[in-house]
């Protein structure tokens, strides 16, 4: 420290209450002043990351996000508003950072990152925070804080559950892909498995927490990662991590095996491009195997005696359910299929789910019993095309869409 | 023949993974001390002539033990050949595996075992 430098006088007491902790100081808030931070995703890790670097007077901050709000967004992505929907999530987060500390530069970047940008974008931050929901994403971001030698502060959040880690910190510190040389198997978005607002609040702070300390001085550097679990008592562990790995493709003493990053596919090294179910589940790939919300409307109208399966989870079918369906989740039904077929073969069966893929399993499923009893006649069991989400859009506009 | 000694260990899942498990996220087994050294063999039962029990249960057993006696569903997101899937950690006694032998390592009398399923919304 410049034995000249100091703050603007009414900085003094916009920070006093951090700058006399012990370990802090007058040096520690100069620190975060020149410093920079890249938060990529400004969703529910990156919104509660972006307020508390801001409202900590970090001297500037990135935001990277190609997304706009959408009202499905508020319950957990906290700088975003019923005004801002519509609006580019990097626009709306940094209107909201501005208005929390107007003296620090925010960046808006709005274009997709992607391998080729990835380096560039990333260089003029000293550190980069993984606020992302991808799997592709999260190992570029790693790939590419290596090559930088810059730390990155991962979080991620689904269900009750978080976890937080910091990779490529100090001359030691591991990375993603020591830790998981595979990618995981995709599991699903916030949107099919859900997401606790407050759970992705408590990492996103805890990330804009881990930035601070690494900042100033503070951070122990010591490899762990921190799982959390609201429901878990305690609701925290802390685990202990191994160091670089020497063999490890990116960060390996053995040297680099991955090639350039320009040149590396992400999203086929974690198994392709993420499925778009809801047009996947309107996609009628086996005709006469399927019927349409409307022709299903008509025929609950008709007043026939029909089975109608939900084989959602119990509790999305406690949120909405169609009038006279009964139901049975897909794993009930695969594991005891016959009994949910009724005992009058001419009773015909029609399967629904949210979105119109678990569906089609379920039926396949059941039809199978009739091909493997080949004396009884053949059922009508079909599946409904596009699920419930067709059938707000289709039938009944007042039919809830979650 | 004797009942072959067991010791009790704390099993717990993670991150999801507790939904494979009947969503129970705790489990307190009791298993057995010693394994056969062939470790394709299932774990010993009542009928089949007594194996000879030479190796410490391990990791690996565990892993095995519970695709067979606890997991309810979809065993291709919990195992991997004789493994776990990518992207799930192990935890002993609150030490990533890797730094304890993974698979090798030999089960103690009151050991934590923690499965956790890396997550990547946000």
């Amino acid at each position: 420290m410049d034995k000249g430098d100091k703050l603007p006088l009414e900085d003094y007491k916009r920070y006093g209450r951090q700058m006399i902790l012990e370990g802090f100081g007058l040096s520690g808030q100069l620190k975060l002043q020149k410093a920079s931070v890249v938060v990529v995703g400004a969703g529910g890790l990156g919104c509660p990351a972006l307020q508390y670097l801001a409202a900590a007077g970090v001297g500037r901050l990135g935001i990277i996000d190609h997304d706009v709000v959408e009202t499905s967004n508020l319950q957990r992505q906290i700088l975003h508003n019923e005004q801002t929907v519509g609006m580019h999530k990097t626009e709306s987060a940094a209107q909201a950072v501005r208005k929390i500390n107007s003296r620090i530069k925010v960046d808006v970047i709005t274009e997709p990152l992607s391998s080729l940008n990835a380096t560039r974008v990333l260089q003029d931050y000293d550190i980069i925070l993984d606020c992302t929901d991808n799997t592709p994403t999260r190992y570029l971001l790693s790939d590419t804080a290596v090559a930088l030698g810059k730390p990155l502060v991962s979080g991620a959040a689904q269900r009750f559950h978080g976890q937080l880690c910091v990779y490529n910190l100090g001359p030691d510190g591991l990375c993603l892909r020591c830790l998981f040389p595979r990618p995981p198997t995709q599991t699903g978005t916030c949107e099919e498995t859900g997401i606790l607002g407050a759970v992705t609040g408590v990492i996103g702070n805890l990330q804009a927490l881990e930035a601070i300390k690494i900042i100033t001085g503070l951070h122990e550097k010591e490899p762990s990662m921190l799982i959390f679990s609201a429901l878990g008592s305690p609701p925290f562990r802390s685990i202990k991590l191994g160091s670089k790995k020497p063999t490890c493709p990116a960060c390996g003493k053995e040297g680099k095996k991955i090639g350039e990053i320009h040149e590396f596919d992400y999203v086929q090294f974690c198994g392709g491009p993420a499925p778009d179910w809801e047009t996947q589940g309107l996609t009628d790939s086996e005709p006469g195997f399927r019927i349409s919300v409307k022709e299903l409307h008509n025929r609950l109208e008709g007043g026939d005696r029909l089975n109608v399966i939900d084989v959602r989870p119990r509790t999305e079918f406690g949120i909405c359910q169609l009038p006279g369906s009964i139901n049975v989740p897909l794993g009930e039904l695969t594991a005891n299929p016959s009994t949910y077929l009724p005992e009058d073969d001419k009773i015909e069966t029609f399967i629904v789910c949210r979105l119109g893929n678990d569906s089609q399993i379920a039926a396949e499923t059941l039809r199978s019993l009739d091909k493997d009893s080949p004396g009884t006649n053949k059922r009508t069991i079909k599946d409904v095309i596009g699920g419930l989400r067709a059938w707000s859009k289709d039938v009944d506009e007042n039919f809830p869409v979650y | 023949m004797s009942t072959p000694p067991t010791l009790t260990i704390n099993v717990e899942f993670g991150g999801g993974l507790e939904l494979l498990f009947a969503n129970q996220r705790k489990y307190q087994l009791s298993i057995p001390v010693l394994i056969p050294p062939d470790t394709t063999a299932t774990p010993p039962s009542g009928s089949a002539p007594p194996p000879i029990l030479s190796k410490p249960a391990d990791i690996t057993f565990l892993i095995r033990y519970l695709k067979e006696n606890h997991l309810k569903e979809r065993p291709e997101l919990f195992v991997e050949g004789e493994t776990v899937r990518p992207g799930i950690l192990v935890l002993v006694n609150d030490t990533d595996w890797e730094l304890e032998g993974e698979g090798d390592y030999a089960l103690k009398e009151g050991d934590e075992i923690v499965f956790i399923s890396t997550l990547h919304g946000g």
